[in-house]
Formats: structure tokens, sequence, C-alpha cells
């Protein structure tokens, strides 16, 4: 059954979108379409003098060694962060969904982390793992492990997926907490009296109801690892050592506020947002399409 | 503490007691000084405040040197500039070319009529700030040179004389390894590897780090650090790294705790630590010159300044302007310099505060604090070591840290990441000189 309100005019129903039609226009038309602009400009830092060139930066992007490399860093980073945020996340929501006493205590300790702004996470997981004053540091040298992401690239790389990762596992928590008790008990029920292990019925009846759950979250993980990490590269590595850390977004930002190459900036900024407009296109119709929706 | 509280309680008489018709002009002030040196400008500014009621000087934290020239300029694009603002010395090519948006400093000072005489500053420090024909486009301020800060408790330890540091750079990585026998987790580390291991490394040897004499004769200079004897260097310096007798410990000034926690026996950093390593180290510790390679024809030849100078943003009223004169009038006094360089460490820029401080006995008091100002003005300098003038510099010195980096990590021999230094710092070179047109 649909339920349809009708409007005799059109000038109330405008009335109603224009407050959202606004935000949308200032705060994400107008800043492309800035974007796009500056793109194919070269300005010197105080904009006194602006030239339009073409396709110059984007020319010069691509013939530019360490922008590729910033690809396969973004590509290798996001595949891992989302892997390890989303599957400790399931986990923990399963065995939260269990517990009887005390849940409420677990499932807020749980979602502490997310509280936590992406810096601050940053600048705690620095301070554990600093070489010089870290803790955690202290301990691994300890174990004998020779432990110093200044230099060491592969290390480097581990502790900012981590960083990234730990503080994403929270949200995939409750939505997959929410996605588990919406699936009707019947359900798990009646396959239990059939005599289905509780690992059958997870991989057999939980798993695919979560289906659209995951789908949503592999998305939400990509895009946040994306975007949203800046904080904790920024705050651990600073896109080092080398520039083994420097994912894309942290390269916007350098070359655009650090060296105020505002052109190079922005025409990074338009690559990254036809990647993530064809990123999300291409979920939505080709994943989707397989993802059982119940 | 008291006299601080005395000195504000001074002020708001002096405010109060003044009638209310003569509102001061406020003056914003941004810069980048942390602890005891942000300490220091609070001083300075509430000083210049309290003997005179026109001019309100507001002093603002922002951030690192990054950040508050990113932070000035953005502010000069919306319109709404500070009056002045520190801008490292890295920053220096960037401002000099933004005529519309900087006044330079001999003109404020020309119309304002206020006295000035650039022959009353130190040439070594003024010459990074001026023009070829000698007029200043911004007014130093805390300038600093690198040097070698040396833990005597340590050198002890190791069955070093703790009252001789080494000279060269052989007896360096020695008396590192020796350090490191003695069950020091580090023999020596180094801040700002860039300026101190490449720039600085340069100057002190003689050599270019570019053409057109480093650049401050034109902006097509190209870089020339993948010279032999740098290669030398860095190779010594990875090598070195493998025994952690050498100990990279960050791009900027991350490795200062290394020192300061007793964890590294030597620091070559900025005199500008003097201050921190004075409230912090709970060792005796001493400061000496920066080590050479002796057999470099030349060597030691002179260290080039680093830090910041002040800024003065175009499109402000006359009288602000009048105001920013007199302040820098008040400035570049004595007293002020004095109390200044004596403090933080950070060199006088007058060559009477220079006079003043000698005669006062600040140096024999204070071992190694004429360190830095002798180092530079060792000998008179050459197209090496007069400076450097580089576009693009902030993210220059990034490349040049990544590739040492990965010399350091054992990823690249010395020659190759000196190379890839020079190839991608070119191109960063180029492109700052398209802009320009």
């Amino acid at each position: 059954m649909e339920r349809r309100v009708i409007f005799s005019g059109w000038l109330f129903p405008a009335a109603l979108l224009l407050p959202q039609l606004t935000v949308t226009l200032v705060f994400f038309f107008w800043p492309a379409a800035q974007a796009i602009r500056q793109s194919v400009e070269r300005q010197d830092a105080f904009g006194l003098s602006t030239v339009f060139v073409g396709f110059d930066n984007f020319l010069a992007l691509f013939a530019d060694p360490d922008y590729l490399a910033s690809f396969a860093t973004t590509a290798l980073f996001s595949a891992a962060v989302a892997l390890l945020a989303l599957a400790p996340g399931l986990l923990l929501a399963v065995m939260a969904d269990r517990v009887v006493r005390g849940a409420a205590i677990y499932k807020t300790v749980l979602l502490l982390p997310y509280a936590i702004a992406p810096a601050i996470a940053g600048v705690l997981w620095m301070f554990l793992f600093n070489p010089s004053i870290g803790v955690l540091a202290a301990a691994l040298r300890r174990l004998g492990v020779d432990w110093n992401y200044l230099l060491d690239a592969p290390q480097a790389i581990l502790l900012v997926i981590l960083a990234a990762a730990w503080k994403q596992i929270s949200y995939n928590f409750l939505f997959f907490l929410a996605g588990l008790q919406s699936i009707p008990p019947s359900l798990l029920e009646a396959s239990a009296i059939d005599g289905a292990s509780p690992r059958r019925r997870f991989w057999t009846i939980v798993f695919p109801l979560l289906a659209p759950t995951s789908f949503f979250l592999l998305v939400v993980n990509i895009v946040y690892a994306f975007f949203d990490t800046f904080g904790v590269i920024h705050n651990v590595t600073q896109g080092g050592p080398g520039k083994a850390t420097e994912i894309l977004v942290y390269k916007v930002w350098y070359d655009g506020i650090v060296g105020l190459d505002l052109g190079g900036s922005a025409a990074q900024s338009v690559i990254l947002m036809a990647i993530v407009i064809g990123l999300t296109a291409i979920q939505f119709r080709f994943i989707e399409r397989r993802v059982h929706y119940a | 503490m008291p006299i601080k509280i005395l000195a504000a309680v001074a002020a708001l008489l002096a405010a109060t007691v003044r009638p209310a018709f003569a509102e001061p002009i406020e003056l914003q002030w941004w810069h980048a000084m942390t602890a005891v040196n942000g300490e220091r400008i609070g001083k300075i500014a509430a000083d210049f405040n309290a003997t005179q009621g026109d001019y309100k000087v507001v002093p603002v934290f922002k951030g690192s040197y990054a950040e508050t020239m990113t932070g000035a300029i953005a502010a000069f694009r919306a319109g709404n500039p500070p009056h002045i603002v520190q801008v490292f010395e890295v920053g220096t090519a960037t401002m000099m070319v933004a005529k519309g948006a900087v006044k330079p400093v001999y003109q404020l000072m020309a119309d304002a009529g206020e006295p000035f005489d650039p022959q009353s500053y130190l040439p070594a420090v003024t010459g990074y700030y001026s023009t070829a024909d000698g007029k200043m486009l911004s007014m130093p301020f805390n300038s600093s040179t690198p040097v070698v800060y040396w833990n005597k408790d340590a050198f002890k330890k190791a069955g070093l004389d703790p009252e001789k540091p080494p000279k060269t750079w052989p007896e360096t990585f020695e008396a590192a390894k020796k350090l490191r026998a003695a069950g020091m987790p580090c023999g020596f580390t180094s801040a700002w590897v860039s300026w101190i291991q490449i720039e600085n490394f340069s100057a002190w040897h003689n050599l270019p780090i570019g053409t057109k004499a480093n650049g401050l004769e034109g902006p097509d200079a190209e870089l020339t650090i993948n010279n032999p004897t740098v290669i030398r260097h860095v190779a010594n310096l990875a090598e070195a790294q493998k025994d952690k007798s050498f100990d990279y410990g960050g791009r900027t000034t991350e490795p200062e705790g290394k020192f300061t926690s007793g964890e590294c026996g030597m620091i070559q950093n900025s005199i500008g630590f003097y201050g921190a390593v004075k409230a912090g180290a709970k060792f005796a510790w001493g400061v000496t010159e920066l080590p050479y390679y002796p057999d470099v024809k030349g060597a030691p030849q002179n260290s080039i300044i680093g830090g910041a100078s002040l800024w003065v943003m175009a499109g402000k009223k006359p009288e602000e302007y009048k105001g920013i004169a007199k302040f820098f009038g008040y400035l570049s006094t004595t007293p002020v310099q004095e109390a200044w360089h004596e403090a933080t460490g950070y060199l006088p820029i007058t060559k009477a505060a220079y006079e003043a401080t000698k005669a006062s006995g600040f140096y024999e008091k204070n071992p190694g604090t004429e360190t830095a100002i002798k180092q530079m003005t060792n000998k008179p300098p050459t197209d090496n070591s007069r400076g450097l003038r580089f576009g693009n510099l902030v993210q220059i010195r990034d490349v040049i840290a990544e590739d040492l980096e990965n010399a350091f990590a054992g990823k690249a021999t010395a020659q190759q990441a000196l190379d890839d230094a020079v190839r991608r710092g070119n191109a960063m070179l180029r492109q700052f000189q398209k802009t320009m047109q």
C-alpha cells in the first residue's frame, strides 16, 4: 500500500525543499565548482595573479611518479582499513548480541572509540608507539622488535591502518548489532530445532541476512578511509617515511596548504571526486544486485 | 612570576588611568613560538604596550611555522590579514615575490618617519631578508643557526673527555660509537635534517647548495646537492644509522626529546633550542660548533641562518603602519634585543646588542652562547655561504627529508637518494618559477 501526499500548488513543496537544496548548493556544489575552476588555473600563493592553463595541472600530476605511487598506497590503505574495521566489528557484534547480563555496559564501552576524533586517535596512537617516548614502542623493543616507524615504511603503514581501523570498529559494531537484532528469532530457532550448529546458523542464515548492512558499511568504510583518515596520518606519520603513508587526500592537503600550489591541489580534488563518484556508482549498480535483501 | 604580574598590573593601571577617548589601535602579530620563546614574545608585546598608549600589539600563536604562514596567506586571500606575521626563512622567497601582499620594511620605516639605519643590523642576518641592492624587506626577528649540544655526563660515562666535544665528523662518528658502546640507546641525532645535514653542511664546507649563488641571484637556480662530499656524508650517516650511533628521529623538531631525555649523547639543532635545554635537561651539557670533514678544502667556512623574520602585510591603514614602525623601532632597541638573545639563544639582530651582551660578561658566564654568532661570522661569506633563496623551499625540504629517510632506511644508496632529491627539487623550483610569471 502506498501513501501519497498531494499538494495543490508547487510553492509549498518548493519551500519545504529549499533549506536542503540551499545547503547542498552552498556546501557541496559551489565548492565542487570552485575546485573544477581552480584545477584549470595556475595561481600564486596570494591569489595576486591567475593564469588559465587548461589541463596542465592534470598532465603534470600523471607525469609525477609520486602521485601514481600515492594511488597504490591509498588502495592498500583503504582496503586494509575497511577489512580490519569490518571483521572485528562483526565479531564483537555477534558476541555482544549473545550477552544477556550487563549488555548495555558492553555496548557502551565498545562504542567509546567512535566518540574520539580522528586527530585525537592519531595523537593517542602516536604517543603509544612513538619510537622515542611510546610505552608500547618500549615494550616492543624489549621483545626484540626493532620498532622505528619513522624509518621503517611497513611499520608506519601498519600503524596508521591500525589507528584508522580501530576508530571505525565501533561504528561498524553498532550497525552490525542493529542488523543482528532485526533478524527474526523464529528463523534461528527453526534451524536450531533442525539440528544446525551455531556456526552453520551464522553462515547460512545470519550472514546472508546481514548482507545489506555489510554492503552499506563497506561503502561507508571505504569513503571513511579515503577522506576521514587525514587526522590520523597527519598526527602519526605526516605521510612519511619517504612517501610511504601519503594517501591521496593527504597529498591534496599538503600540496594545497603547505605547498600553496592551489591549481595542482584542486586538480587532485577533482580526480578524487571522480573516483568517489565512480566507486559509489559501481558499488550500487553491480554489488547491490547480488545483495540479498530480506 | 611576580614580575609578570606586576607588569600586567602596571599595564592595566596605565590603561585605566588614561582618558577614555584614546582607544589604542590594535596590531595583530601572528607568530609560531612555543615554550620559553612564546613567553618572551608575550613579554615583548606587553612591555611595548606599557611604554605608550597609542598602539596595542596583540600576539597570537598560530601553530607551526608552516601553519602560521599559510594562515596569514589564507587571511590575506579572505581580505583580512594580520598586521605582522612571523615567517620562517624558507618562506622568504614566497613572501618576496608577493609584491602586492606585503609592505617592505624599508618603505614602512620611511613612510612613518621612524629612525631606521640598516647599517646598525648584523649583515649576516639582514642579507637574508634584503633585496640585491640592500633594501630590507622584512624585519629579522629570531635568527638562528645550527650548533651541537652534547651531554657531558654521557661523555664521562663513555670514557670521553666531557670538556672536549668532537671537532670533526670522523671524531663525531667515533664518539657516537663509544656512546653506544657505553650503553646509550643512541649516539647522536639531528633535528631539521635538510637544513642542518644538507644546507648548512654545504655552507660550512663552502659547497654550493644550488647554482646562481644558492638562488640569491635568480629564480632559475638548480640544486647541486648530489656532489661527492654530500653523498659521502649521507652515506656515513646511513651507515651510522645501522648501529644507532646516529639515530634519525624525525624531520623537524621531533628529535629534540631524544636529547633532553638523555637518550642521545649529542644533537645537532638550532641555537633556538638553547632555552629549552636549559629548562629541561637534567644533566651537564655544552654547546659547540658544527663538525666538519678536515680533508674538504676551505672547511669550516661559515654557517647560514634559519629562524624567522617579521613581514608586514599590505592593505592596512597609514596610522596602523605608523604603529608597526614604532614597534619595530622598539624591537630593535638594545635592551630588548639583549634580553631576547640571552633568554632564547637566538642571535641578536643589531651590532649594538651583540656588543652590549659581550660587555655584560654574559658569554663568559654562559659558555656556548656565543657559539652561534661566532660560527656564522667565522669567515667572510662566499657565494656558497651567504644564504639561500629557493621558491617552494618548504616542499623541497620535505623532498630532501623524504629521500634522506630512504637512505637511512637502506632503501636507497646515498647517491640514489640525493639524485632523486635534486630531480624532484628542481621540478619544484621550475614550478615556482612558472607562478612568478
